[in-house]
């Protein structure tokens, strides 16, 4: 992974002291709150129901044990013992004090973390798939143009105080696990005919309020012309984008109102200004970059598949897991493995301390000593010999972090909800523990196969609902909360937003609303279809006239 | 008046008169010889009256304002002011950036309305060399700002090349 130079390690640690003078001067009350508002953004910070929030960056979702173990004294001393893994691969602690933040920053800063950008009005946390570096079939890896965008984006001084927060995720990977259309810039890496590798960049993609599936903007990007791409989009949004209504401020509003045409020709224009500019990148650049990501000391010519074989064959636990869990990996004798945070009982993406640090210690033992988060809440080891996946599986099942649920409806992509945020309208987390004590047989579950469920707390989205095959939305009707069911959406390569199905239920209804969608799914299936293929083949009716038959 | 940075020192004298709203041409002989900033709108309607003006001028532009308008005539002007009418606007960060990087424009950049301590780094980074602090500012404590950080990733005024291409030259040091 990247690792730190001399001026990575200055600017940070400069931006410690800058925010640890801001705090000492906000609680000396010589900032404003309105003041400070945007600076503590800027650093992660949020006032939230019932304490601070700090969310921490994690680069493109990429941790070494080393870090793992950092985020694990933070929550253990800082916090109570657990942190929260994002759908924008960062972790959120609860529960620290505001005036022991900077010290937070401190110890990240060790480690070469920080919250920076995490939040506020200014380009976010870059994303890209979780699967980078290591999926069969990428067209190249994602990771060093993120490491590129992440420098770019950060302190950037002309895009600190934007219309509205700004996402940008990358791709290498076909089947997109990063969610890229629905990002307010998506960069896809494309192979063109003549075999070159170049990108495609989308714009006006978001969720929230308002759910878009991003527009083409340039359709081909040489690499070296990448900064200037994204720059060009980002001055027009700077300047354009709307700031009278913090509802219609995110580019997507932009490019709906412009029309898409000419905000592609301000785009281009812009470009055509700064294209050749020293912000073009260097062949030295680029592979100083790439150069941090080279592959691990693999072994070679593993015979590992006896020993997987048999296992496999003598232990039907294992197997689940491994059917679920474990995915292909580019080099022979590798797998990808998941670890889910998705057990019953348990908010899902909540890590506490122990669970970190053991994690860190099986990276060390069985990845290289890397773990990646996924934007689905899960950690992932990505990097795993296949004649030791047994033995991994069973060390994750002593401290109970061996769910088989990957892709199936209990792996719930779930925001913290009405229990910790301000902005929710309703709770999340327990309407997902329902719903996963409902559908609690892991052979039922298997069966009914891979189906996203995503449950958001109120419309802005963190949940991701609009991008779920199942997608929940807690809303507010006369101080109650109901629940509004959506589906039909997808965040993979080919990209749908649910449709909402009805009238919204009563929090005790969920789960049987769940078992009805996936009885008419069953039903209705036909050899080998997921869930959303045959919904997209019998549309959306016979759902809606099953869940609301009994009703009328 | 404002306490004002310029070049990285407290102004004791300013010889500019920020003209924050000017509804005709009169305005200009009230105080004959008196440098004045005038809003864009003024001078796009009353051009002949400032050209002919004896004392000098510059010009501001709001946040909203583009620079297209006055991009053939910007040499004339020793000074733009640029308004943040609040802080968290940042529409004037890249009308800055597009004067220095574009229109090579080698005249005072000034910037005027909501601006604080926490803004001038970024704010010197994007091409501003001149700051008309808000009234509640410690001009003193405001100086320190642009020590905030030793370098950027980004190319910036002083700074004309990315890091990116900086680094290759550390290497070889």
């Amino acid at each position: 992974m990247y690792v730190y130079d001399q001026y990575d390690h200055q600017m940070l640690a400069e931006r410690v002291e800058q925010f640890r003078d801001q705090t000492d001067r906000y609680l000396a009350g010589k900032l404003s709150d309105a003041e400070f508002l945007p600076l503590r953004l800027q650093n992660g910070l949020y006032i939230q129901r019932l304490a601070p929030m700090l969310r921490v960056a994690i680069p493109y979702g990429l941790l070494s044990s080393r870090q793992l173990r950092k985020l694990a004294l933070i929550a253990r001393e800082y916090d109570k013992g657990y942190g929260h893994l994002t759908t924008r691969q960062n972790i959120q602690f609860n529960w620290p004090e505001l005036a022991e933040t900077p010290d937070i920053l401190t110890h990240l800063a060790e480690v070469e973390m920080h919250a920076i950008q995490t939040s506020g009005n200014c380009i976010r946390n870059v994303t890209t798939d979780h699967y980078a570096g290591v999926a069969a079939d990428e067209v190249e890896d994602s990771r060093p143009w993120c490491e590129i965008i992440r420098q770019w984006s950060t302190f950037h001084p002309e895009f600190a105080y934007l219309p509205r927060k700004f996402k940008i995720a990358v791709c290498g990977t076909p089947a997109d696990q990063a969610a890229t259309q629905v990002h307010d810039i998506g960069v896809y890496l494309i192979r063109l005919e003549n075999g070159e590798i170049a990108f495609r960049i989308l714009a006006g993609g978001g969720l929230g309020r308002t759910p878009v599936i991003g527009q083409v903007i340039f359709e081909h990007v040489e690499k070296r012309h990448l900064l200037t791409a994204l720059e060009a989009i980002m001055r027009v949004y700077n300047r354009e984008g709307r700031r009278d209504n913090k509802y219609k401020a995110r580019i997507k509003i932009l490019v709906r109102e412009t029309g898409i045409d000419e905000f592609r020709e301000k785009a281009h224009a812009e470009w055509e200004r700064i294209k050749g500019s020293t912000l073009t990148l260097t062949d030295a650049e680029i592979e100083r970059c790439q150069a941090f990501f080279v592959d691990p000391d693999y072994v070679r010519r593993l015979n590992g598949s006896a020993t997987l074989k048999e296992k496999l064959h003598g232990d039907a636990d294992f197997a689940r897991w491994h059917r679920r869990n474990a995915r292909a990996h580019k080099q022979p004798g590798y797998a990808i493995v998941t670890i889910s945070l998705k057990q019953t009982g348990v908010a899902p993406g909540d890590i506490t301390d122990r669970q970190m640090e053991f994690i860190a210690d099986l990276a060390d033992k069985y990845s290289f000593g890397e773990a990646r988060i996924s934007h689905k809440q899960n950690i992932i080891l990505a990097d795993v010999e296949q004649r030791k996946l047994h033995e991994l599986w069973r060390e994750l099942s002593t401290q109970s972090l061996h769910t088989a649920a990957l892709g199936l409806l209990t792996d719930i992509i779930c925001c913290p909800g009405g229990d910790f945020c301000a902005l929710a309208n309703a709770k999340s987390i327990p309407v997902a523990e329902e719903i996963q004590r409902y559908f609690e047989d892991a052979a039922e579950l298997e069966e009914i196969g891979d189906l996203q469920l995503n449950i958001s707390g109120c419309m802005n989205a963190c949940g991701h609902h609009h991008v779920g095959n199942i997608g929940i939305l807690g809303v507010d009707k006369k101080g109650e909360e109901f629940y509004q069911v959506s589906i039909g959406g997808s965040s993979a390569r080919e990209a749908s937003l649910g449709k909402i199905l009805g009238p919204s239920f009563a929090r005790e209804e969920v789960p049987g609303v769940m078992r009805t969608l996936v009885d008419v799914y069953k039903a209705e299936r036909k050899n080998g279809e997921a869930f959303l293929d045959t919904y997209r083949r019998i549309g959306h009716e016979p759902f809606k006239q099953a869940v609301y038959a009994g009703n009328h | 008046m404002p306490a004002i940075i310029k070049d990285g020192a407290i102004l004791t004298r300013d010889r500019w008169t920020l003209l924050r709203e000017a509804t005709g041409p009169e305005v200009l002989q009230a105080a004959p010889g008196r440098s004045f900033i005038v809003p864009l709108d003024f001078w796009l309607s009353y051009r002949a009256q400032v050209e002919e003006y004896c004392g000098e001028t510059g010009i501001w532009l709001d946040s909203h304002q583009t620079l297209e308008p006055i991009a053939d005539v910007l040499a004339k002007f020793a000074v733009i002011a640029l308004n943040f009418p609040v802080f968290a606007d940042g529409r004037s960060y890249s009308n800055a950036r597009e004067l220095r990087q574009h229109y090579r424009y080698q005249g005072e950049i000034r910037a005027i309305g909501d601006v604080m301590r926490d803004q001038l780094y970024y704010m010197s980074r994007c091409g501003f060399n001149s700051f008309a602090l808000r009234h509640d500012q410690n001009s003193e404590l405001c100086l320190q700002a642009f020590g905030d950080f030793s370098t950027g990733y980004q190319s910036s005024v002083n700074e004309p090349l990315p890091l990116f291409r900086r680094r290759g030259g550390a290497r070889k040091e």
